[in-house]
C-alpha cells in the first residue's frame, strides 16, 4: 500500500504525466472534429433503455452455432453468412451510427450448451441480438433463455413449425411453406398419385411428412404407399429401398439427414434406381449437403427449398460473389446459409425503424419490415416472426448446382400453427 | 400383405431383399473384425476405431483427387491403391497410438475406454481442422457404380458385391494371419498366457504393437470401403461404433468366428425386420432380441476356453 503511494506521489511529478494532462485537455476538441459516418448516432441513453451492450459506437450481437461437433458441417455456413452480412453493414455505416460487434458463442453440437451460450450472450455480454441455432432441438433449448431475459433470436433453418415466440425471428420456412406448392408442382407437372416417404427419426421429418401426408390424401386425393423412419445416423437402406422398388410410387419423398443422407442417395444410386425416371422430391438437400453426397449420385432428384445459389437475379449474384470473395471460391451457399445472411439485416432494418436498440421496440417494428435486397428476392416480416417468402422446386445437377424448374408466384404466407394439418 | 403382388415379383424381391442381407453382413463383419482383434485378443476397448475407419476414408479421398489431377489414366484402379494406403495409414497411427497411450493402460482396460474415447473426441476435432467440417464426396471410378442387371427385375449392386469380396479377402487374410502363421501363433500365445509368452521369448510387447496395428489397418480398409456407400465426414465414424460394438459383444469377444457369425445373425434379422417394419422398429427389435440373448448367454455366441 505505502508502496503505491509513493508511486502516485512520484508520478504527479513526473513529466510524462504533464505531457499527458496536457494531451488529454486538447481531448474535447475530438468531440468537435467532423465524424462523416457517425454524424446522425443519436445518444446511446435515447436508443438503448434496457442495459444492452450499446455504446456511442458500437453495439453487441451475438452468433451462436456450432463450430464443433456433429452439426458444425452445416452450421459453418450460417456463421460464414451472418460474418458477411455484419461485415457489409458495417461498412456500409452499421446500425444507427454504431459499428456491430460479434461475439461468438460456439454451440458445440450440444442442446445443452446452447441454453448456456445463450444466457452467457444474453446476461454476461447484454448482446442487442443474436444470430444463432440450427437444429430445433438447439433452439427449444435455447428459447426459455431468449424469453426469461428477453433477448432475441434470429434462427435461419426451415423448420417444423409449431412454434411462435415474441423472442425469436424465424428466417426460414417453416414446414406449409416449404412443402405444399411444391406437392402442388409435382402432382400437377409429373401427374404424381402415389407417394412413398422416407425420413429420419425425429420430430422435423415426422411433423413434415404429417403435413405432406394430409396434403397428398386430402387435398391433392393421391396416397401414400410407404411412410419410413430410420434411426439418425443409420447408413444402411437396401432393405428399404428393395421395399420402394416393389411398391413402385410415383414420388419418393425424402426427409433423411446428416450421414444417412449421403448413405441413402449413394445405395439409391447402386441400386439401380435411375432419378431421371423415378421421381424423388426431397425436402433436406440443398448445395451443402450435395457436397457430400456428390452431384453424380443425386443427379435429376428434385428439391424445395426457398433459396438456391444459381437464383438467377442481381441481388443473389452480388451475394454469391461477395461470400465467395469472403470465403473462398469453392464453398457453397445452401438455402440456411442464405436465409442466415437475412437475419442482421432483418434486425438492422427492425432497430432503426424502431430508433432504438431495445428488444421491446424493435420486436414491435419488425412485422412488416421489407428486405428487397434479399439473395432470395424480396422478403417480408409477417405478424406471427416468420418470413414471407416463394418457394421454389429445383432439378440437382452432376456438378452439384441446381437449376430451379419452378418458382410459386406469389410469396406464401407463412403458417406455423396449419389448420387440418396436424 | 403379399396379394397385391405378383409372384415374380415377390421372388425377384427375396432374391434382391437376400443379397441386400448379404452386403450388410459383408458390411458388418468389415466393420467388426479390426475391433475384434483388438479386442478380443488385447482387451482393450477402442472406442477411437471409428475415426480410425474415417482416417482410412479420408486417405481415400485424397487419392481420388491425387489420381484425380496427377494420373488420370490409372483413376479406374485407384481405388485398390487407396485401400493399401487406408491400410498402412491407420495401421501407423494405430501402432503410434499404442506405443504412446494404450501400452501404460494394459492393466486397466475400463482407463483404455476413456483414454480411446478422448482420442476419438481429439481424431474428430483434427479432422475438422485438416479437412473442414463438411462431408467430403469421394469419386468412384465409373466401373463401380450402378448395377448388373440379372433379369428384368433383378439387379445386383456392384458395390455392393465388392464389399463383398473386400470382406472375403480380408477375413480369409486375417484367418489364415492368425491360425496358418507364425506371427499369429504368438498372438495367440499372448493373449492366452502373456507371461508364459514372455518367457519362452516372445516379445510381448511387440506383438500388442502390431496386434494393435493391424486391427486398426483394417478398420483403415473398412473405411476406404464404406466410401462407396456411406458419408466421409469428420464425425462419420460415430455412425459405425454402436453397431461395431454390438457385433463384438454379442459374438464373443475372442473369437473370430464368432464375430461373423453374430454379424451374420444381426445383419439377417436387421435386414430381413426392415422390409417387413419400419428402420427404427427394426432397429429396437434387433436390439431387444440382442440383450436377451446377452443376458442369457454373457459371454456371446462363441468363446474360446482360455485360463485367465
Amino acid at each position: 500500500m505505502a508502496k503505491d503511494i509513493s508511486d502516485t506521489e512520484n508520478g504527479l511529478r513526473s513529466p510524462l504525466r504533464r505531457k499527458l494532462l496536457m494531451g488529454m485537455a486538447g481531448l474535447p476538441a475530438l468531440a468537435l472534429m467532423p465524424r462523416p459516418s457517425f454524424a446522425a448516432a443519436p445518444p446511446t441513453s435515447a436508443v438503448n433503455t434496457t442495459g444492452l451492450a450499446v455504446t456511442d459506437t458500437e453495439v453487441t450481437v451475438g452468433i451462436l452455432h456450432s463450430a464443433t461437433g456433429t452439426m458444425a458441417i452445416s452450421e459453418t455456413g450460417s456463421i460464414q453468412a451472418e460474418k458477411l452480412a455484419i461485415a457489409q453493414i458495417n461498412e456500409a455505416g452499421g446500425v444507427l451510427g454504431r459499428k456491430i460487434k460479434v461475439i461468438q458463442e460456439d454451440g458445440a453440437s450440444d442442446w445443452p450448451t446452447f441454453a448456456e451460450k445463450a444466457k452467457k450472450l444474453l446476461v454476461n455480454d447484454h448482446c442487442a441480438a443474436v444470430m444463432g441455432c440450427w437444429t430445433s432441438a438447439s433452439r427449444k433449448a435455447a428459447l426459455p433463455v431468449f424469453e426469461q431475459y428477453n433477448g432475441l433470436l434470429y434462427y435461419p433453418t426451415f423448420y417444423e413449425g409449431l412454434e411462435q415466440s415474441k423472442n425469436v425471428i424465424y428466417t426460414g420456412q417453416e414446414a406449409t411453406q416449404q412443402i405444399l406448392a411444391s406437392l402442388d408442382w409435382v402432382h400437377k407437372e409429373k401427374g404424381a398419385k402415389t407417394f412413398f416417404m422416407i425420413g429420419s427419426d425425429y420430430i422435423w421429418p415426422r411433423t413434415s411428412n404429417k403435413i405432406a401426408r394430409k396434403h397428398v390424401e386430402n387435398v391433392l386425393k393421391g396416397s401414400v404407399v410407404g411412410e419410413e423412419y430410420f434411426p439418425l445416423g443409420h447408413t444402411q437402406f437396401n432393405s428399404v429401398i428393395n421395399k420402394i422398388k416393389l411398391k413402385k410410387p410415383d414420388v419418393i419423398f425424402a426427409d433423411v439427414v446428416g450421414g444417412s443422407n449421403v448413405a441413402f442417395y449413394k445405395q439409391l444410386k447402386a441400386a439401380g434406381i435411375d432419378l431421371s425416371k423415378q421421381t424423388l422430391l426431397t425436402i433436406s438437400v440443398t448445395e451443402d449437403e450435395i457436397d457430400g453426397i456428390g452431384g453424380d449420385n443425386i443427379a435429376g432428384a428434385y428439391s424445395c427449398m426457398k433459396y438456391f445459389q444459381s437464383l438467377k437475379n442481381p441481388n443473389n449474384e452480388a451475394f454469391v460473389a461477395a461470400f465467395k470473395k469472403m470465403w473462398g471460391e469453392k464453398t457453397v451457399i445452401g438455402d440456411v446459409t442464405q436465409a442466415a445472411y437475412l437475419g442482421p439485416f432483418l434486425w438492422k432494418m427492425a432497430v432503426e425503424k424502431a430508433g432504438s436498440f431495445d428488444v421491446d421496440k424493435v420486436v414491435a417494428a419488425s412485422p412488416g419490415i421489407e428486405f428487397k435486397q434479399a439473395p432470395e428476392g424480396y422478403v417480408k416480416i409477417h405478424e406471427n416472426h416468420h418470413l414471407w417468402s416463394k418457394t421454389r422446386v429445383a432439378k440437382a445437377l452432376p456438378t452439384g448446382q441446381f437449376e430451379v424448374v419452378y418458382e410459386s408466384p406469389e410469396l406464401i404466407e407463412p403458417n406455423p400453427f396449419p389448420k387440418g394439418y396436424q | 400383405m403379399f396379394g397385391e403382388y405378383s409372384l415374380a415379383d415377390l421372388s425377384s424381391i427375396f432374391v434382391m431383399q437376400g443379397f441386400a442381407g448379404l452386403i450388410l453382413f459383408s458390411v458388418y463383419v468389415l466393420m467388426a473384425l479390426g475391433l475384434a482383434i483388438i479386442f478380443g485378443q488385447m482387451g482393450v476397448i477402442n472406442m477411437a476405431h471409428g475415426e480410425f475407419m474415417i482416417l482410412g476414408a479420408y486417405v481415400t479421398y485424397l487419392c481420388s483427387g491425387f489420381f484425380q489431377t496427377h494420373l488420370p489414366s490409372l483413376f479406374g484402379a485407384y481405388f485398390f491403391i487407396a485401400m493399401a494406403l487406408a491400410f498402412l495409414a491407420s495401421g501407423a497411427l494405430g501402432m503410434l497410438v499404442e506405443w504412446a497411450l494404450i501400452r501404460h493402460l494394459y492393466k486397466r482396460p475400463l482407463d483404455t475406454l476413456l483414454a480411446t474415447w478422448g482420442l476419438s473426441l481429439i481424431l474428430q476435432q483434427a479432422y475438422r481442422s485438416i479437412f473442414g467440417p463438411r462431408e467430403v464426396g469421394v469419386e468412384l471410378p465409373s466401373w463401380m457404380m450402378g448395377s448388373i442387371p440379372v433379369t428384368d427385375s433383378i439387379e445386383v449392386q456392384i458395390n455392393g458385391l465388392f464389399v463383398i469380396a473386400v470382406t472375403t479377402v480380408i477375413t480369409l487374410g486375417v484367418a489364415l494371419l492368425i491360425y496358418r502363421s507364425r506371427f499369429g501363433a504368438q498372438i495367440r500365445a499372448v493373449m492366452s498366457n502373456r507371461p508364459m509368452a514372455g518367457a519362452v521369448g516372445i516379445d510381448t510387447e511387440k506383438v500388442d504393437r502390431y496386434t494393435f496395428g493391424l486391427g486398426c489397418g483394417i478398420a483403415g480398409i473398412a473405411g476406404s470401403a464404406f466410401t462407396m456407400i456411406g458419408s466421409t465426414g469428420p464425425t462419420s465414424g460415430q455412425l459405425y461404433i454402436v453397431d461395431t460394438f454390438l457385433i463384438v459383444v454379442f459374438g464373443g469377444a475372442a473369437s473370430l468366428l464368432g464375430t461373423i457369425a453374430s454379424a451374420f445373425s444381426i445383419s439377417q434379422t436387421q435386414s430381413t425386420l426392415e422390409f417387413f417394419l419400419s428402420g427404427s422398429m427394426a432397429k429396437v427389435l434387433t436390439l431387444l432380441a440382442v440383450v436377451g440373448i446377452l443376458m442369457l448367454r454373457p459371454q456371446g455366441l462363441f468363446t474360446l476356453k482360455v485360463r485367465r
